[in-house]
């Protein structure tokens, strides 16, 4: 347990430090001025918006912006969808992969253009690698960068005089070439030096030490590991993810695949204190988030290395149960922990094996859904949060509540409370749905408090866009096929919708000058209120449900 | 209409972009510089591929060390994980017969290695824990008449530590460890 504890802050510490470069470097990759970046990616990125038809100065309100993220992403929905329908007559399909049926299209489609990468098939058996690569790979860059593009459009709306909250086009081209394809290649190539495979060969059969055969399937793995992190993605090329020695090959890679989750959510709260020129502002967000995620790890990594108390006393020390030997427990416990905050949804051991304590921290991170969250989305959930807590402060002492200057009125809280409560209820009620039918209960594995817990978990797995699931459940049926598959494209682009309104109601309010009378949001003082608000709001909506599945399991545990 | 084209358009030239060229050129460049990694880490015996470094396969023989135990049957066209629900009745009481099985071979064992009782989260896991190893000692020394002190040696010796004194688990590669002890018996 002590190396346990040192290996896993020694990776905090790496991220820390990597924080604020990273974040200054993402101000510069979005910002209005010209910068040494331009001389580099500039030409580039001219061919492209000429290809894509892209004018670079044009300035869209956040109507025109809201409908440019649709269009496109429709268009990319479509274009996957049909790739997967056809992927057997399509080349690039070695291991002879046929096509993909339509309700299990339409859930991977939708999973991967909305950030999900919640998987009803196993890639080493559905997919060509041609499906990996256009259907796979291709919507992990596009999705992360789009989330990116929200936040940084949502900004740009809090500072902003006017309604006009940049290009869409332009952000999402940027963030791909300035962040995601230069980052992605380097890290692909140190994946694949510690030994993940990267070829375009198929499948190679080997015989075994006792004469048996084996088929050993292989892939362009390398490359979809990288981004699949880097974007917060999580969908792997196998089945069992990145627990498979081929996505995750050595405790250096799950490093750094752990390095690459954190590092963008976190920089970008980083670098949400700079653009609106209020660092301290930011750190509040910053403490927030890191002291819900720290309380989080401590859970997990404690009660797995307690494991199960009958077999401790028999000698069987910690729970093991679906994990991997080079990660041991604290590696299986923070990826658990990371993957869920960051909601990328990959894993390296078996949520599904988790102990009853440690498997309501990947379900309480998918709920909040905003502990450093996702590519974009997680910092504007926590911002949602910060608009709510201003206003309810505001009430309490009888103030008009304002962020950065600007009076939040009830047209925003309206579209807040939308958004944030959209997600309970789309996770609550398709659970209480398929709990309440054949079609629901007949895919559960565990049965009891645990398979309950199989199908929230999944739901809020949709809903999060994390993508991460309790195994045991098979999904891959028409109920779940299209019922999270609806999840996930509500969760992503219903509270689009609702944040890119309040940032263009609040970009053209006028900035009223900060008082005495002004409610800091950026002290302490305030950190605590929004701590408690999150957690407050979040009990009160999910515990009854977390009570009758992983509570109600830890209390009949045998001992 | 226009931003209905533009939607086309960037949609097809990102993915061409993300989705053919990156990974292209991410190929072309990690095969020239680790082509081993790139083509699955295979390891041949007499130029015949015998199977990766990084894949569990299953040996039954008592005479080899085993892997742990795996949902997938070992078989990579179709990875699985373990799904057990470990709060259960049901599955303390299976795990208490795998221990029963392996103080049958190992009766002086106290601590039981976790890893040899339960199932991994690939169905490929390649390692064992250098205790998960040891435990396997008096079975594969009564069969295959090498010496207990040789086979501990030998977990010894081929025991990968922490990666950068840091990261992960120390470990034992089970593909390894069954070829070098082939050698052993191969000798004269």
């Amino acid at each position: 347990m002590g190396m346990g504890f040192i290996q896993v802050a020694l990776t905090l510490v790496i991220i820390m430090l990597l924080v604020k470069p990273v974040g200054t470097y993402m101000v510069k990759v979005f910002g209005q001025e010209k910068t040494w970046l331009d001389r580099i990616f500039g030409p580039g990125e001219r061919l492209l918006y000429r290809l894509m038809g892209v004018r670079e100065n044009e300035a869209m309100g956040w109507k025109k912006y809201v409908g440019a993220i649709l269009a496109s992403n429709f268009v990319m929905m479509l274009l996957l969808y049909l790739v997967l329908r056809l992927q057997g007559s399509l080349p690039l399909n070695p291991d002879g992969i046929g096509n993909m049926g339509a309700a299990q299209a339409f859930n991977t489609a939708a999973s991967f253009i909305t950030n999900t990468n919640w998987q009803s098939y196993s890639g080493e058996n559905g997919l060509s690698y041609l499906s990996q690569l256009l259907a796979i790979t291709f919507p992990m860059f596009t999705s992360a960068a789009t989330g990116f593009a929200l936040a940084i459009a949502f900004i740009r709306g809090l500072v902003g005089r006017q309604d006009n909250l940049g290009n869409f086009y332009v952000d999402l081209v940027r963030s791909i070439t300035r962040i995601f394809l230069p980052l992605s290649f380097l890290v692909a190539l140190f994946l694949v030096f510690q030994g993940i495979p990267q070829t375009f060969q198929g499948a190679v059969d080997v015989t075994t030490l006792e004469g048996a055969k084996q088929t050993i399937t292989r892939g362009l793995i390398g490359s979809l590991e990288a981004i699949k992190h880097v974007g917060t993605n999580g969908g792997g090329w196998f089945g069992t993810n990145a627990a498979h020695p081929f996505e995750n090959p050595t405790p250096l890679t799950n490093m750094v695949h752990i390095v690459c989750m954190m590092l963008l959510p976190t920089s970008l709260v980083y670098a949400f204190g700079l653009m609106i020129r209020n660092k301290k502002q930011g750190w509040a967000v910053f403490t927030a988030m890191g002291l819900i995620f720290l309380v989080m790890l401590s859970v997990i990594f404690v009660s797995e290395y307690r494991g199960v108390a009958a077999l401790d006393a028999a000698g069987v020390h910690g729970n093991m149960e679906g994990k991997e030997v080079r990660f041991g427990i604290s590696e299986s416990a923070l990826f658990t922990t990371v993957t869920t905050a960051a909601t990328t949804g990959s894993v390296n051991n078996m949520h599904e094996s988790l102990t009853p304590l440690g498997s309501i921290v990947p379900m309480a991170e998918m709920m909040l859904n905003n502990v450093f969250g996702g590519k974009g989305v997680g910092l504007l959930n926590g911002l949602l949060y910060l608009i709510l807590s201003v206003f309810i402060c505001g009430l309490m002492v009888g103030r008009t509540p304002e962020f950065l200057g600007k009076k939040i009125e009830g047209k925003e809280v309206k579209l807040a409370a939308i958004a944030l409560l959209i997600h309970p209820f789309i996770i609550l009620a398709p659970t209480a749905l398929a709990l309440a039918t054949n079609a629901g209960t007949s895919s559960i594995s565990n049965g009891g408090t645990h398979g309950l817990s199989e199908v929230l978990y999944a739901f809020t797995s949709g809903a999060a866009n994390n993508g991460s699931a309790f195994a045991g459940l098979n999904a891959n049926t028409d109920f779940y096929n299209i019922g999270i598959g609806l999840v996930m494209l509500f969760g992503r682009y219903i509270s689009i919708i609702a944040m890119l309104a309040i940032a263009g109601s609040l970009a053209v309010k006028r900035v009223v000058p900060v008082t005495t009378g002004t409610l800091r949001t950026n002290t302490p003082l305030f950190t605590g209120i929004l701590i408690m608000i999150i957690l407050v709001i979040g009990a009160l909506t999910f515990f009854p449900a977390l009570a009758l599945g992983p509570i109600a399991e830890h209390l009949a545990m045998p001992h | 209409m226009n931003s209905a084209l533009t939607a086309i358009r960037a949609s097809i030239v990102l993915m061409l972009l993300c989705g053919l060229i990156y990974p292209l050129v991410t190929t072309g460049a990690a095969g020239v510089l680790f082509p081993k990694q790139a083509k699955g880490s295979l390891i041949e015996v007499n130029g015949q591929p015998v199977g990766s470094e990084l894949i569990a396969q299953d040996f039954a023989s008592p005479k080899l060390f085993h892997p742990r135990a795996s949902n997938a049957k070992y078989d990579p066209t179709a990875s699985a994980g373990s799904n057990m629900m470990i709060a259960s009745e049901d599955y303390v009481k299976s795990i208490q017969e795998k221990i029963d099985a392996l103080h049958k071979e190992n009766p002086s064992l106290t601590d039981i290695p976790a890893d040899l009782v339960t199932v991994s989260g690939s169905g490929f896991d390649p390692d064992l824990s250098p205790e998960g190893a040891k435990a396997q000692v008096p079975r594969i020394s009564k069969a295959s008449g090498i010496s207990e002190q040789d086979l501990n040696a030998l977990v010894d010796r081929l025991t990968k530590s922490r990666q950068l004194g840091v990261f992960g688990e120390p470990r034992v590669n089970v593909l390894e460890i069954n070829l070098e002890m082939l050698k052993m018996v191969q000798k004269p």
